[in-house]
């Protein structure tokens, strides 16, 4: 499909550019309006340039144009974390350790088992989770892993096999010492 | 008519329902306009800064049902600040001091707060109906006070609300007497409902008509409430776990069978695609679907679906139909007068989506369709031509080209003739959304041919101060107009201010128009509320030695007839 090189405006794109910023200022304002008619320049690119492929010289930044798609953002929410959630990019999932001044966050899909997610915790936060017991919970360390699933409920890490935790996980909470006791972890 | 008593006239009157023929009536003479005030039991407020609730109700002592809209449709798309505005709470303070009989409150993009929702509860005994969309700033809390206090609540309706969710016990708060409900939507709400008091609520209320659930009903819980509704007409699922153990779903399927009435589907919130087998049944029943939130649904269950859905009228679904599946639409449902296609791949991806070629499809094999929305990855003059001519009876044609300025990609010319076809056609359009690589011809067309256009939305179009002037010029019934990122300037802005006095409001983002003009503006029309908003720039604005020439970022101007309004934040300049 012949995409080639037919705007005769091209010239006059610098006269009838549009700019976010106040006149008198020259930064292009990296919401992609620098970018306004970069696409059909990009054809051109194409033919000058050596050996670039497509996808090389597409410019990327049209998502961050303010308010476009014109798609309402209760709608964009939702249609983001499904996307993200489903396509494998990523459950992404806060942690949080008591006494800890701020949170992080991990990728759940980045792990295949429970130990390799206790073991990116431990080295996160600097601490260890003790051994777990199907009975007892975590024996052998102040610290207890819990996550608060799609209920709403607090859970202890490591009760329901690995697939149903990943999808069921909403955030991770690092419990330590005295309100650990209602997990029924005797420490 | 004059030699009738007012009473006949009144009788005459209370069949013109439409506040459009209602607002006509007022205006025939002076006796009309009494008799009409006083017996107008429902009100429009296309914008809530236009008139005062005092002078409201001055005019209509006897008001039952107001709907009130308050921010600018772009805040929408975030181009509007959180606090500027539409507060409901002085609306809601007003109407109870005046103890008029209040029944329905319908608030579209406004700042809703518990302490409005609980003043809201307690001021009016007959309070029936609340609607509420688009709107935020209150709580579950907020609900609770609705729930527990309106002993003849018949609609609580939330669409696409940011309600913040206390995961209280609002469902529970609603008392054992309460068994008047005809509507219940929470499907916006985020965290978990009590199923139980869910479910003893859905069976104690023999109207529910309309029920839409929120994403933590799960699939057995649904099964229990349509078996306790089957009476239900509109329903909203929430969540299908991804994988139901099989009573649960035999359930489901018998529940469903049962519902004979059911006329709409929607939700569908988190869903397994298998599961929607068990709607086959009801499905030639159906007259409207909505599986646009459905992302996890692709295409050849979709079209499964789809296909028993002969009698739909209104579709609303996501791109990844593709245009296959628009093509089985368009050979399905011959009775389709809505449709919206909206995007599942927000940045652009290009993988997936439609093209023209659904488009076409739809407009050949659907020959009722009257308002469509479509979101694809491109278009041609050439398909825009054939739909016009395939479906001269649009009212709403909204489409919306995902890359900003992209021209016909067969051609790469504008799309000026395509959307000119478009509105030569459709002499009944009265709201028109553009997009793609646009000139000043086709405000041209517009102009010329657009008599019934209402509302206009423009993005990345025109190439001068004409492409604006057309519109004003030509459009006479031109209620609303928005327009970003395009080369309108000053002088479009002042060629006819009186102009402004016939519409509703004006809205410019990131255009030419400069401060300057503005105040040239606010000037000349006192009748106007001309808004300058600001985020960052609020103060360089007036230091700034040059700054009457300095562009405006963004501008909301507003016919009014109570002046400038007292609410507005510090980074909204009122000139």
């Amino acid at each position: 499909m012949e995409k080639v090189g037919v705007y005769d405006e091209l010239d006059n794109l610098k006269a009838t550019e549009l700019r976010l910023g106040l006149p008198g200022t020259e930064e292009t304002v990296s919401c992609g309006k620098s970018n306004k008619r970069a696409l059909p320049n990009d054809t051109e690119k194409e033919i000058e340039s050596t050996g670039k492929t497509e996808t090389e010289t597409a410019s990327p930044p049209k998502a961050q144009i303010v308010g476009w798609p014109p798609v309402r953002s209760y709608r964009k929410n939702n249609i983001q974390t499904k996307k993200n959630e489903s396509e494998g990019q990523g459950n992404y999932v806060k942690v949080s350790m008591d006494g800890a001044p701020y949170l992080r966050k991990i990728d759940l899909t980045m792990y295949k088992q429970y130990p390799e997610l206790m073991k990116s915790l431990e080295n996160m936060f600097k601490f260890s989770v003790g051994e777990y017991f199907e009975r007892e919970g975590y024996k052998g360390s102040d610290f207890v892993p819990t996550y608060e699933d799609k209920d709403g409920d607090w859970m202890l890490v490591g009760d329901v096999p690995w697939e149903m935790f990943v999808s069921s996980c909403k955030r991770l909470r690092i419990m330590k010492g005295s309100e650990v006791k209602g997990l029924g972890c005797g420490v | 008519m004059n030699y009738f008593p007012d009473e006949v006239i009144e009788h005459v009157f209370d069949f013109v329902t439409s506040h459009k023929d209602r607002n006509a009536i007022s205006l025939v003479c002076k006796s009309w306009y009494k008799i009409e005030r006083y017996s107008r039991q429902k009100v429009f407020i296309g914008n809530c800064y236009a008139i005062n609730p005092e002078r409201l109700l001055r005019r209509f002592p006897c008001l039952k049902s107001l709907t009130l809209k308050g921010k600018p449709h772009f805040a929408d798309f975030n181009l509007v600040p959180h606090e500027w505005g539409g507060f409901v709470l002085p609306w809601i303070e007003a109407l109870a001091r005046s103890r008029v009989g209040l029944e329905e409150l319908r608030l579209k993009r406004m700042v809703v707060t518990d302490e409005s929702l609980e003043l809201l509860s307690r001021s009016f005994v007959n309070f029936k109906s609340l609607v509420l969309v688009s709107c935020e700033g209150f709580t579950t809390d907020g609900l609770a006070s609705i729930a527990a206090n309106c002993r003849h609540l018949r609609d609580l309706d939330l669409q696409e609300n940011e309600i913040d969710d206390h995961r209280g016990q609002w469902l529970s708060c609603f008392p054992d007497t309460c068994t008047t409900l005809v509507t219940l939507n929470f499907a916006c709400l985020e965290g978990e409902t009590n199923l139980v008091a869910l479910e003893r609520l859905v069976a104690r209320s023999p109207n529910l008509k309309s029920l839409k659930l929120n994403r933590a009903v799960p699939l057995d819980a649904l099964a229990r409430l349509m078996v306790c509704a089957p009476q239900i007409v509109d329903l909203g699922v929430g969540s299908y776990e991804n994988d139901p153990d099989s009573e649960s779903y035999m359930k489901l399927k018998a529940a469903v069978k049962k519902c004979t009435s059911l006329r709409s589907l929607s939700g569908f919130l988190e869903a397994a695609p298998h599961c929607l087998s068990a709607f086959h049944p009801i499905c030639h029943n159906l007259t409207s679907l909505n599986l646009s939130y459905a992302a996890e649904i692709h295409g050849s269950h979709l079209i499964k679906l789809i296909q028993h859905c002969k009698k739909l009228q209104r579709l609303w679904i996501l791109d990844s139909i593709g245009d296959k599946g628009l093509e089985v639409v368009a050979s399905t449902c011959k009775e389709l007068q809505e449709l919206r296609v909206f995007p599942s791949d927000l940045l652009g991806g290009g993988n997936t989506a439609v093209t023209e070629e659904g488009l076409v499809a739809i407009s050949a094999g659907c020959p009722k369709l009257h308002s469509i929305l479509y979101f694809c990855q491109q278009m041609t003059n050439a398909a825009l031509v054939t739909v016009a001519k395939n479906c001269p009876n649009f009212i709403r044609f909204r489409l919306c080209i995902l890359e900003p300025n992209k021209p016909d990609h067969v051609t790469s010319q504008p799309l000026d003739e395509g959307f000119g076809a478009i509105v030569k056609a459709c002499k009944s359009l009265r709201r028109l959304s553009l997009s793609g690589l646009l000139t000043d011809q086709v405000f041209l067309y517009i102009g010329m041919y657009a008599n019934q256009l209402e509302m206009l939305s423009i993005a990345f179009a025109g190439d001068t101060d004409k492409g604006m002037l057309y519109v004003l010029n030509g459009c006479k019934k031109m209620k609303k107009l928005e327009i970003r990122d395009s080369p309108f300037g000053d002088t479009a802005l002042l060629a006819d201010v009186s102009k402004y006095e016939t519409m509703r409001s004006l809205w410019m983002s990131s255009c030419e128009v400069t401060l300057s003009g503005c105040k040239k503006l606010a000037q000349k029309a006192p009748w106007l509320n001309v808004e300058i908003i600001n985020e960052n720039d609020n103060n360089r604005m007036e230091e700034n030695g040059h700054e009457g020439r300095q562009k405006v970022d963004k501008l909301y101007l507003y016919r009014t007839v109570v002046g400038t309004r007292m609410d507005a934040p510090p980074f909204v300049w009122i000139l």
